[in-house]
């Protein structure tokens, strides 16, 4: 099985490589043969990382590793065109990601259940995490909504820590009270308002529309498997909606995105807010969306080539801010056209499918509920971002899985696919005995 | 519990399907609608990745319009350079991020950016795109001579006005200069400079040549003459007695020159009517032809439709009756129109110098009108010629006889009437002065329309110079016109 792994690895070396040799044949210009080190790094970090799986989950399952680094390599080549300077930073986070995954990985490597003990202890933590950015001088409000802390230079937004955690917390929760919570009785339904209202909250004072639909989901589909009750789904999907509308309805922030989404372009000026006068709507609230659609238009199927894109205008600015972190989406779209992102789709949907399959072979209600949780918030939160983006949901800020530029997205999606295989180690090694 | 799990997976796996979706709806079904949005600054960009065609005087070496590149987010872009300056700005026009197109790098943007339909453009363009290299665009060589238009643009200086000279052969156009003009350099980054003049007529980005209207004047009288031969109604010997003035609706309509002392030469013909340019000989052939006559000989020679050219059809304008601003072409022109006055070309007349010289070329090419053309050549990047030049007659608006009666009458002109100031040493010219009221003391715009050689001609010229004080056709227009004509025939 690490056999298979260390073949995809490989292919995937090759991959990066001829990424990278080609933003450098594209952009020769502006990046140097420094470029190709990149992937020779790269490929050295994944060799190490594969080691380790060896030593630590020799019966974990092959592929998730090499599509996370597929991943992290197509989302580090397009950093690395976009602004060569954030790819060193990202690389560098990647390095301290795999080093905490491989800790994971030997620490956990008997048995990662015994988290479940502490399960209270993570769920309260998660929440702790979650308000943290609420705290006066070290919170930050970045684009209208409160996610980050900050400690100096060092930005972190400790919300995707916080998704890890929630899902551990929730998976040890739900096995042990699976049973009463399918009765339905009125009392058990505590939990889930107590959630609710935490995920309302949360939303309310972040203004992090992404995120509350993020933990609230992964919240229901646990629920879900966990009591098999597809009324409680409904009825926490209805709650949800009750609850974003009353939030829409008292939130400018909100409402100023639900617009957005339903009429990006106007053909008469309407008042701008950012100005204060007024605008085409393009030019002013929705311009960021906009300008990333006229990016994917672009690209149209075949993509205009990596290192090949339009991201500035002929005087040199910007075209879409936030363009590695947010919106990295739009600019893959753009170079590598539909035939890129849609493979890029696939592999995503690869990555779940493993996930799931995972979940499927756990024996124990504490692991499928984890690696099920960990799996579909992974699909959610690429949904969101992407689904944002491709105006299919309103827009909201948040990471793409391994692809966005961000340490705190890297590190937690490393955590995530620890997680997987961990519970897929012991799943496979006891199905072999 | 594994029921829900393949449950949350099949969802998971539809969100992230619908996703593809929406990428492949954007990519390909509101592609082209994306594309055309105004505010999309990536296809604006895109415009300045190619490298577009460069312009070329008719010498195939005087670079008129070229690219100078930039390195901005890693791309090359290519901004246009003009290194004649002012000299073909007007012609050329500019192509910039701020200001759009105008001139022949609107009307021949296909062709300068290669995205023109021809199947060998075509076909490398798509090369150039899916190797991923710069797209070049195919380079224009104009007819026009560099030489002779520095001087047309020489001659004009200080002055407001235009000269247009055309191969009355072919129709190839030898010189478009207009007065004042810009630096089309000066256009993105300083547009208030480029648009300054310190002339008082103003408007240095209109090409006088081919979208000014000024009053013909006299020149017009080449179209009555026309008219009169080419009926029958008249011969160049037919005899006029000039008392001065001209009796029109009671009214006495004196000659040109001195209202105090009007020049009256008695009994004449029509020949020598042209010659010097008698207002009440022409006033008598426009009553008895008929304003609807005139007007109908007016439009054979190309009034009232736009002069046909490469340039931009918002660049150009129809010649004609003009009513508050508006083209006016009359219903019942025996009584909307008063004959008399149409006919030495006063009435509500309005003409481009394009026109004119069109009216003069035809004369000269025994009356066939070939239609005038800026573009030689297209040649693309490897050096083949795309297109080139083919002559293309218009019409034939008069017989080959009346031309030929029409030319003497014009070298008369040259050789001892109005326009002496025109004469070449050895070559006949053929010309037809033009001195037009403008309202205002005597303050006029002057005309000179000529060809030469008068038997064979290689070149027609029209010249207008506007708001002269005390200035004349024969003193101000017909100068220019000779050294114009001079420099194109050596």
């Amino acid at each position: 099985m690490r056999n298979r792994e260390l073949a995809f690895l490989i292919v995937v070396g090759v991959l990066t490589a001829i990424g990278f040799a080609s933003v450098y044949i594209a952009r020769q210009d502006v990046v140097s043969t420094a470029s190709l080190t990149y992937a020779g790094f790269f490929f050295a970090l994944y060799i190490a990382a594969h080691l380790v799986t060896r030593y630590a989950v020799p019966f974990a399952d092959p592929y998730l590793l090499p599509i996370a680094a597929l991943l992290t390599a197509m989302g580090l080549t397009e950093i690395y065109r976009l602004r060569p300077g954030d790819a060193f930073r990202q690389a560098i986070w990647i390095v301290v990601a795999v080093a905490l995954f491989a800790a994971t990985l030997l620490l956990l490597r008997r048995d990662y259940r015994r988290l479940e003990t502490y399960k209270y202890l993570f769920g309260f933590t998660a929440i702790g995490l979650l308000l943290l950015p609420i705290l006066p001088v070290i919170g930050l409000t970045v684009n209208g909504a409160r996610l980050w802390v900050h400690f100096g230079s060092l930005r972190f937004q400790p919300g995707e820590l916080a998704k890890i955690m929630l899902i551990v917390f929730l998976a040890g929760y739900m096995r042990e009270k699976r049973e009463v919570l399918a009765q339905g009785r009125l009392k058990d339904w505590g939990p889930l308002l107590v959630i609710w209202l935490l995920a309302i909250l949360v939303l309310l004072e972040t203004r992090d529309l992404g995120g509350g639909l993020l933990y609230f989901g992964i919240f229901l589909a646990m629920l879900y498997v966990a009591t098999a009750r597809i009324a409680y789904v409904a009825v926490g999907l209805g709650l949800f909606l009750i609850g974003a509308v009353g939030v829409w309805k008292v939130t400018p922030h909100v409402q100023d995105r639900v617009t957005i989404w339903l009429h990006p372009w106007t053909v008469h000026k309407v008042y701008c807010p950012l100005s204060g006068g007024p605008a085409l709507r393009q030019n002013c609230q929705s311009f960021q969306l906009v300008k990333s659609l006229y990016s994917i238009g672009n690209g149209q199927f075949g993509g205009t080539g990596l290192g090949k894109g339009t991201f500035a205008t002929t005087s040199g600015a910007p075209i879409i801010p936030d363009l590695n972190t947010d919106f990295i989406y739009s600019a893959l779209a753009q170079e590598l056209g539909l035939i890129g992102v849609a493979a890029l789709l696939l592999v995503y949907m690869i990555f779940v499918l493993r996930g799931m399959r995972i979940a499927l072979l756990a024996q124990d209600g504490f692991s499928k509920l984890a690696a099920a949780g960990l799996t579909f918030g992974f699909a959610l939160q690429t949904f969101i971002i992407v689904g944002g983006i491709l105006r299919l949901i309103p827009l909201t800020g948040i990471t793409l899985p391994f692809v966005s530029y961000g340490g705190s997205s890297v590190v937690a999606n490393f955590l995530l696919l620890a997680g997987l295989l961990l519970i897929s180690n012991r799943a496979n090694r006891e199905a072999l005995r | 519990m594994n029921k829900q799990v393949t449950h949350i997976g099949i969802a998971a796996l539809v969100l992230l399907a619908a996703l593809i979706v929406g990428t492949t709806y954007w990519q390909t079904w509101a592609n082209a609608g994306l594309a055309n949005r105004q505010d999309n600054e990536i296809q604006l960009v895109a415009q300045f990745t190619i490298k577009r065609g460069k312009v070329y005087a008719s010498d195939g070496r005087t670079l008129l319009a070229t690219n100078v590149t930039k390195k901005v987010g890693g791309q090359t872009l290519y901004f246009r350079r003009y290194p004649t300056g002012p000299l073909f700005s007007d012609v050329v026009g500019y192509s910039t991020q701020s200001r759009n197109r105008t001139g022949l790098e609107q009307s021949y943007n296909d062709f300068l950016t290669g995205s023109n339909a021809n199947l060998d453009t075509v076909f490398r363009s798509t090369l150039d795109k899916l190797k991923g290299t710069t797209v070049t665009g195919n380079d224009l060589v104009l007819t026009i001579r560099p030489e002779a238009q520095a001087l047309a643009l020489r001659l004009l200086r200080g002055k407001c006005g235009a000269v247009v000279a055309l191969d009355p052969r072919t129709g190839r156009v030898l010189v478009m200069a207009t007065s004042p003009t810009y630096n089309p350099n000066l256009v993105e980054k300083r547009f208030g400079l480029a648009t300054r003049t310190n002339l008082p007529c103003g408007a240095p980005l209109l090409n006088r040549a081919t979208a000014g209207k000024y009053p013909p004047g006299s020149t017009f009288k080449m179209v009555t003459a026309a008219a009169a031969l080419d009926t029958g109604r008249f011969t160049p010997d037919s005899p006029f007695y000039d008392p001065g003035y001209c009796e029109e609706y009671g009214k006495r309509v004196r000659n040109a020159g001195n209202p105090e002392a009007p020049e009256t030469f008695g009994n004449v013909n029509l020949s020598t009517g042209f010659e010097h340019s008698i207002n009440s000989v022409f006033c008598n052939v426009g009553k008895t032809l008929g304003a609807g006559v005139v007007l109908d000989y007016a439009k054979r020679f190309g009034f009232y439709s736009l002069p046909p050219l490469e340039t931009p059809e918002g660049e150009r304008v129809a010649s004609g009756l003009y009513d508050r601003g508006r083209l006016f072409d009359p219903k019942h022109p025996d009584t909307q129109v008063d004959p008399g006055r149409l006919a030495f070309g006063q009435e509500r007349l309005a003409v481009t110098p394009l026109q004119m010289a069109m009216v003069a070329a035809t004369i000269g090419n025994h009356g066939a009108t070939m239609r005038p053309q800026l573009i030689e050549r297209v040649i693309s990047p490897s050096g083949k010629t795309i297109t080139h030049l083919k002559p293309d007659q218009l019409g034939q608006p008069i017989k080959r006889q009346t031309a030929e009666e029409l030319t003497r009458m014009m070298q008369l002109v040259v050789t001892g009437g109005t326009g002496t100031a025109a004469q070449i040493p050895g070559i006949s010219v053929a010309g037809k002065t033009g001195t037009a009221e403008v309202g205002r003391g005597n303050i006029h715009t002057t005309w000179f329309a000529a060809f030469a050689p008068a038997n064979a001609p290689r070149v027609a010229i029209a010249v207008v110079v506007e708001n002269q004080l005390n200035g004349f056709g024969g003193t101000i227009s017909a100068p220019i016109a000779k050294q114009v004509m001079e420099a194109l025939l050596r």
